[in-house]
């Protein structure tokens, strides 16, 4: 068995609900339970795949995990050490070895910062000022992401370069610490389709070339097939299925949500004629989310009361591959 | 007696309606016939350094009852050829040349003021991107629908208006009693369908959406790709789809036209484009989009990004990109060429090769 690079236990994180002064007197406090119970490894060298609709908790998360959030209850380990209550301080060399990457190129870069200050930005908050030293690391990060050559793009601002260029600077960024587990949070979404792919080969190549984990934040079945290790499908706060990812997506779904998901997936080939999708309506508030399995109140397969009053536990299946439904019994 | 009267009257207008689309259905048996004709469109943007050349010389049908996808990069001009055809460019962005004939009409020629009295909304309308955004906050929905409803037919009172609005949102599945909510208190997937309902208000002939789903979830995305083409079989409408994602297109559309840089580069039946694309780039597009089924495949992305169109590239916009460019890329536009059954293609490659063959 491979090193577990993180493990997350129990993880919740839930938001307070700002409401008037009057209201907060008579009822009690509401929270938004973004993310609600949910446990999950991943491994050395691994590209970890989180999948589900918007709202259901795949961003914070990422963000949890490596404490850009305080989560709200679980624990966290990096290598082994749990870092969930590490003082701030005592963070700092930590931070080093977990970073992210962010959805929008667009607006994760400071516009006013040349692409030199960005990427050499975190170097100066590690202490990291040798001239040569930052001259020589900067020069390989950009020559890693291939922003070839580096000196055409250093000088410039990012307004000056295309999405794709730019999510490689985020990347660059990300890279310039030696980092062992970056959050990709749906780095090409924002992107074209033509040059989405240069993007995912490259975070295929660090992958080869350093060994940095993934954990890989998309809402794009088809994507995270192409992509991904292992992935789990999130639904409002929980993890309903997990396992490999072709076990998942291609073989054996077992999910009635990772079913829809697949379904609904459109496929670009017209001859191929595609499923119904039986699922209806939109995911419902996290705020109140429904009793029993969060998902009966759109589920196809709905089997009776005990759906409505019993909330499933994630139970394994076959081999690593986990499912949180009334319909399945552990073996 | 005054509402048995509405009643009675609201009556024969259904059945009118019923009527009309029953007698558009029995006209689908015959041969397609073009609804729509652009030819030559060139539509630029004036800005202080020049001019943004948007679109340039692009031709192409829409039959009835069908639907065309229109897909490729964004900054492509797919958004900039739906605003010609209503005539809504933002300042700045005029249409240069070409027509836009809509059922024998040149609309390019008509002025503003015919333009909203019989082609925008009552014969082309438009499902804009992004949902979220486009509805006005402060007004209820239904408002906002019967307001449509009313510039557009004069004749229509406030009561039948809304009642036609009650009704078009039993058609896209939102109960009628929502008519009365805020557009915040919408989500995501029921705004867009309360877009659909607004714009099939007035019973166009062609449905323009431009990126009506990009906004939105995979599961509702289904439903809400699902029913436009419900609605346009029950309307038998004709519909433009502009999207970046060719697998909608393969899923909806009969036809396929794909923009490089403001030009067509390939158009022709969605099945033949997928199947056999000509065009480097249209095989670049498809080898770039991973898919469910099948194999695991290593995508392949186009390198380069796409030109600036202030200054677009000589010749064959898309050389600088392409792998297999040749001399003749540079200095010449490739003619759109028919090499059979309605498959129209824009490249050298392909041209040369046809000579070849002859």
């Amino acid at each position: 068995m491979r090193e577990k690079i993180i493990e997350a236990k129990n993880l919740t994180k839930w938001f307070p609900l700002k409401t008037g002064f009057f209201s907060s007197l008579i009822k009690k406090e509401l929270f938004v339970k973004a993310v609600d119970g949910i446990t999950f490894d991943i491994y050395n060298g691994e590209i970890f795949g989180l999948a589900g609709e918007s709202g259901s908790g795949k961003t914070t998360t990422g963000k949890v995990i490596i404490r850009l959030i305080e989560p709200t209850g679980g624990k966290i380990s990096f290598k082994g050490s749990e870092i969930t209550s590490i003082a701030e301080s005592r963070f700092k060399p930590f931070r080093k070895k977990l970073q992210i990457i962010f959805q929008d190129p667009y607006e994760s870069l400071n516009p006013r910062m040349t692409i030199n200050d960005i990427v050499s930005e975190p170097l100066a908050i590690h202490g990291i000022s040798g001239e040569k030293e930052v001259l020589e690391r900067v020069n390989k990060v950009m020559e890693d992401v291939q922003l070839i050559p580096p000196e055409e793009f250093l000088f410039r601002y990012p307004h000056e370069l295309s999405g794709g260029q730019r999510q490689r600077v985020a990347v660059a960024r990300a890279l310039m610490l030696d980092p062992e587990f970056i959050v990709a949070d749906e780095p090409v979404s924002m992107l074209d389709v033509s040059i989405r792919a240069e993007v995912l080969n490259l975070i295929l190549e660090l992958r080869e070339k350093y060994n940095v984990s993934f954990l890989f934040i998309t809402h794009d079945l088809a994507l995270a097939r192409n992509l991904c290790d292992r992935i789990a499908i999130m639904y409002l706060g929980k993890i309903v299925e997990m396992g490999n990812t072709d076990e998942v997506i291609v073989r054996n779904p077992l999910h009635p949500y990772t079913e829809a998901l697949i379904r609904a997936v459109p496929v670009p080939d017209p001859t191929a004629r595609r499923a119904e999708v039986v699922i209806k309506g939109e995911i419902p508030s996290p705020v109140n989310p429904p009793r029993g399995c969060r998902f009966h109140t759109r589920c196809p397969s709905y089997i009776g009361d005990i759906c409505r009053t019993e909330e499933p536990p994630l139970i394994e299946v076959e081999k690593g591959h986990f499912v949180a439904c009334h319909l399945y019994k552990s073996k | 007696m005054h509402i048995d009267q509405t009643i009675i009257n609201l009556k024969s207008k259904i059945k009118a309606y019923i009527n009309l689309h029953l007698m558009r259905k029995c006209k689908k048996g015959e041969q397609a016939v073009a609804l729509l004709e652009v030819k030559n469109l060139t539509t630029y943007y004036r800005i202080l350094r020049g001019d943004v050349k948007a679109v340039e010389g692009v031709t192409f049908n829409v039959e009835k009852g069908q639907a065309l996808g229109l897909a490729g990069e964004s900054g492509c001009g797919k958004t900039t050829i739906a605003l010609s055809l209503l005539r809504i460019l933002p300042s700045g962005g005029r249409i240069i040349g070409g027509e836009i004939i809509l059922d024998g009409v040149n609309v390019v020629k008509l002025d503003e003021s015919e333009m909203r009295k019989k082609i925008r909304w009552k014969k082309i309308s438009l499902v804009f991107q992004g949902a979220m955004n486009a509805m006005n906050p402060v007004y209820k929905v239904g408002e906002q629908i019967v307001e449509a409803i009313r510039i557009h037919e004069s004749n229509v009172g406030e009561k039948e208006a809304h009642e036609r609005a009650g009704k078009l949102f039993e058609l896209v599945g939102i109960e009628p009693s929502r008519l009365d909510n805020y557009p915040f208190e919408f989500s995501g997937g029921m705004r867009q369908r309360a877009m659909i309902a607004m714009a099939i208000a007035c019973n166009p002939m062609l449905l323009i959406a431009d990126e009506p789903v990009t906004a939105l979830d995979v599961i509702v995305q289904t439903q809400v790709m699902k029913l436009l083409s419900e609605l346009k079989e029950k309307l038998n409408m004709s519909m433009i789809l502009i999207t970046h994602d060719l697998s909608l297109i393969a899923d909806t559309c009969e036809k396929t036209t794909i923009m490089y840089a403001g030009h067509i580069v390939e158009s022709g039946d969605t099945v033949a484009i997928f199947k056999e694309p000509l065009h480097p780039y249209t095989g670049g597009l498809i080898s770039a989009f991973p898919n469910i089924e099948g194999e695991r495949m290593h995508m392949i992305s186009i390198r380069g990004s796409p030109p600036d169109l202030l200054d677009p590239p000589s010749g064959c916009r898309f050389h600088p990109r392409c792998s297999y460019k040749k001399d003749i890329c540079k200095k010449k536009r490739p003619p759109l060429i028919d090499i059979g059954k309605g498959h129209l293609v824009a490249c050298h490659l392909i041209s040369e090769k046809g000579k070849e063959e002859k």
